[in-house]
């Protein structure tokens, strides 16, 4: 059950450089409660899943990465090899002098086609690695040129080349929104790449934008003095996930849930502050002390969801007794629920506002991106926002 | 590493290139104690192209001690220079020249590892640079259609010694307007500007404060070259010193790198409209060591003021479509995000662009200042220039004066200046179309509705 990383441009370079880093430190860390055993099946799934042994046992991870210039990749190469406890292959690598010019046109039309066979060899070669191959992990930023140009194109090739196989791209969008990333994905990665579960959380084609939350947020240092019930976390998680909260700090308590039997009050305006996140389906992942007794009723209240699915299957949850790192508990929900909507609206009000004035079209159309295909680009993300809308 | 070659044209753009060689080895020299020539500068320096059809100034230079920086092969120069006439330059010489150029200019991007850009420097006013120096534009343009073209171009001022400028200024707009990614705009009057008000504040002894001696933008001091004391020395250093910081990111290292293709594809959202005003700050340093936040703000502020611009011109008064900040030295991302938070409120950003900055950080700062600022605005106010320039125009050409120089060139028709003229209107009206939208309400456009 292995996943191959593809790391995209700079974000994507230094984003996977700590999700590795992560995965290799939890899964050293304190074994928490569970048996030795149990703790020793823990390490090897993880490291099977996301690295591969070399002789004189240093982990490899199963990772490509590709910029199109050299300073970043070289930067994430040395840290890795520094740390002494991982590093990434020698070959891995691809990557170009010049860099895309913050242009998705030349990321997509220019690096694209130029380096798409050396790119998919390198892909090609470390799946054949895996003794048993699942599917992809790609790290990209969507500002930027070649994380979000030749990342397209290198997501539509894995589609084209390997239908089968799972696809999951993590993308970073052009403004923070101040969460702790890494953490969030390494605890998934473990879990994710189960047909069912997917199954269940991506349920209609249209509908595949999935957001991810953690708690507790806390800095290592103040972890020691903290205690957490499993109650208390999951009251704030499901409070965020109707309130549609980023974080733990700030969650508006106000919000609520439709009466039952009702339908949520009016359709999800972009405007009103106040709206309650409906959800299509949720998975909840719970790690740590006493996990079997986490009561995660509160999630299946069918008033959370829309109608579409029946409750057994909207909701999901997964527990394990091994601790994530230092927290002795913690839990994350990955949701596929309107909690994007807004986001996504905001950018594609600017970006509609710069096409409609014509404001660096020809930056694109020198290199073969067409308006036609601006057109498409929007029409697809308003049918997105309007479905989510309307859920 | 990518890299770039300069293209010097004319007598003012060779002077000017003199200067920026030698400041870049300066800078260099302090930042890397092994040696003057390294590998960082030659990298990037690597081929320096001199046209002259003079021999006066590049004479000079081989016999200066910047004679081991150059060598024969990148030279072309002829006697008989070409009298202040864009014509001649551009057709005469152009024609003459052209197979000798593309030579040279294919040999250098040959011995590129991965060539990005082009640097012409040259003036507007006389004949060789503005003629040449443009005939040269649609060469790099056909020959090397990938690799960027920048320009910086020395305007003419309202009293200038050519009295042909217009007309020479004139038809090298329509080639810059057609051939070039990027033009820096600079005229002789804002540099002469910015000079006597460094003067004023060095040699007032305002406040018993001291300038430290090499932190002058203007000085050559300490240089390889002697202080010549020539008229144009201290405002061709600003020049200068504007190329070094707009390319100190592709030289040094720094935490938020800008590269010169992202410079054009940021700041340039429709094609013609590709000329930036630059400003340069601090012009000097203070003697005392410490910086203190109020100071920094104050490099930022003096970025807008109309005093600083390289062109005359009020950015603050007029409209962004959009602005880039190259900082230099130890300055944080938060002092860049904390000053642009502040300053944005005075300045108006077309609507579809209202938060339009583009910045870029690098670590090493130029010789003698702990820390500057280059700031390149894609704002409406060149537009008076230009209309200025055009009414010149108008006013010689309505007598024909002088005209016969030009038609007496083969390959010039009367033609050529009626082309020339609704170039550059045409480029003034977009302007027009843009300050027009200033005032207005920012307002969301309807966007596409979906049947659901």
């Amino acid at each position: 059950m292995s996943i191959v990383t593809v790391q995209l441009g700079q974000c994507g370079n230094q984003i996977g450089f700590e999700v590795f880093d992560a995965l290799l430190r939890d899964s050293h860390s304190s074994q928490g409660l569970c048996s030795k055993r149990e703790n020793e099946a823990y390490q090897t799934s993880c490291k099977e899943r996301f690295f591969s042994e070399e002789e004189n046992g240093v982990p490899i991870a199963r990772a490509v990465l590709v910029d199109m210039e050299p300073k970043v990749i070289n930067q994430t190469l040395s840290k890795a090899a520094q740390s002494g406890q991982w590093k990434y292959g020698k070959h891995a690598c691809f990557c170009q002098k010049q860099g895309s010019g913050n242009n998705w046109a030349y990321g997509y039309s220019v690096h694209g086609p130029r380096h798409e066979e050396s790119i998919m060899n390198l892909i090609q070669k470390e799946v054949e690695k895996c003794d048993s191959f699942s599917g992809f992990f790609i790290i990209m930023s969507m500002a930027g040129g070649t994380g979000s140009g030749l990342g397209a194109f290198v997501t539509q090739n894995l589609q084209d080349q390997y239908p089968n196989s799972l696809k999951m791209n993590q993308i970073i969008w052009p403004y923070g929104t101040g969460e702790v990333w890494t953490y969030t994905i390494c605890k998934n990665l473990f879990f994710f790449f189960t047909g069912d579960l997917m199954e269940h959380l991506v349920a209609h084609p249209e509908f595949k934008m999935l957001s991810v939350r953690n708690i507790p947020h806390m800095s290592e240092n103040s972890l020691a003095y903290s205690t957490f019930t499993w109650a208390g976390l999951l009251k704030h998680l499901r409070q965020m996930l109707i309130s549609n909260a980023k974080m733990e700090e700030g969650i508006d308590w106000q919000v609520r849930p439709p009466l039952s039997g009702l339908p949520p009050l009016g359709k999800m305006s972009l405007s009103k502050d106040l709206h309650f996140n409906t959800s299509i389906a949720n998975l909840v992942i719970l790690r740590g002390k006493d996990v079997q007794s986490a009561d995660v009723e509160g999630f299946k209240d069918p008033a959370l969801y829309t109608s579409w699915l029946e409750p057994v299957n909207a909701f999901n949850v997964w527990k394990t007794q091994r601790a994530f790192s230092k927290y002795e508990k913690s839990a994350v929900l990955v949701s596929n629920s309107q909690f994007l909507v807004k986001p996504l609206d905001m950018i594609v009000k600017k970006a509609w506002n710069m096409f409609a004035s014509k404001a660096y079209i020809h930056q694109y159309t020198k290199f073969g991106i067409e308006e036609e295909d601006f057109l498409d680009s929007f029409t697809l993300l308003e049918q997105v926002i309007a479905s989510y809308c309307n859920l | 590493m990518t890299q770039s070659v300069v293209v010097q044209v004319g007598q003012c753009g060779n002077q000017i290139g003199c200067c920026f060689w030698d400041l870049a080895l300066r800078e260099h020299a302090a930042v890397n104690q092994k040696g003057i020539y390294d590998e960082a500068i030659s990298s990037f320096f690597r081929n320096a192209i001199l046209i002259d059809m003079e021999e006066g100034v590049v004479n000079e230079i081989l016999q200066g001690p910047l004679r081991d920086v150059f060598d024969t092969n990148q030279l072309i120069t002829d006697i008989s220079g070409s009298g202040n006439n864009w014509a001649v330059g551009h057709k005469v010489f152009g024609s003459l020249y052209q197979d000798q150029i593309l030579e040279k200019l294919r040999k250098s991007a040959e011995q590129c590892d991965c060539l990005q850009c082009f640097f012409i420097i040259h003036s507007m006013g006389g004949g060789t640079g503005s003629g040449l120096g443009t005939f040269l534009l649609k060469m790099l343009e056909d020959e090397f259609p990938e690799v960027y073209r920048f320009v910086t171009s020395i305007y003419p001022s309202d009293e200038d010694d050519v009295i042909t400028s217009p007309y020479n200024s004139i038809l090298a707009m329509k080639e810059l307007n057609e051939h070039a990614d990027c033009v820096l705009p600079i005229d002789n009057q804002s540099l002469f500007d910015i000079i006597s008000k460094i003067d004023l504040m060095v040699n007032s002894g305002k406040l018993g404060t001291t300038v430290k001696p090499k932190s002058l933008v203007t000085s050559s001091s300490g240089a390889l070259k002697k202080c010549h004391k020539k008229p144009f020395d201290a405002m061709n250093n600003i020049v200068a010193n504007l190329l070094l910081n707009l390319t100190s990111s592709a030289r040094f290292e720094g935490s938020l790198n800008m590269d010169l293709s992202e410079i054009s594809m940021n700041l340039v959202p429709f094609p013609r409209l590709h000329y930036l005003v630059a400003s340069l700050t601090p012009l000097y340093t203070l003697a005392d060591v410490s910086i203190p936040p109020r100071r920094l703000d104050q490099m930022f502020s003096d970025a807008f003021s109309k005093d600083h611009q390289l062109l005359r011109a009020d950015p603050k008064h007029s409209l962004y479509l959009a602005c880039a900040l190259m900082v230099r030295g130890n300055v944080q991302i938060s002092d860049l995000r904390r000053n642009i938070e502040r300053l944005k409120p005075s300045l108006q950003f077309v609507s579809w662009n209202q938060e339009g900055w583009k910045t870029s950080l690098c670590s090493i700062p130029p010789v003698g200042h702990s820390h500057s600022l280059l700031a390149l605005a894609n704002n409406t106010c060149v537009k008076p220039t230009f209309m200025e320039l055009k009414e010149r125009y108008m006013r010689l050409y309505k007598k024909k004066a002088h005209l016969h120089h030009y038609l007496q060139v083969e390959g010039m028709e009367e033609s050529c200046f009626t082309e020339a003229v609704s170039s550059l209107s045409a480029l003034i009206q977009e302007y027009n179309q843009l300050d027009a939208t200033k005032n207005m309400p920012v307002q969301d456009l309807p966007r596409l509705s979906i049947a659901v």
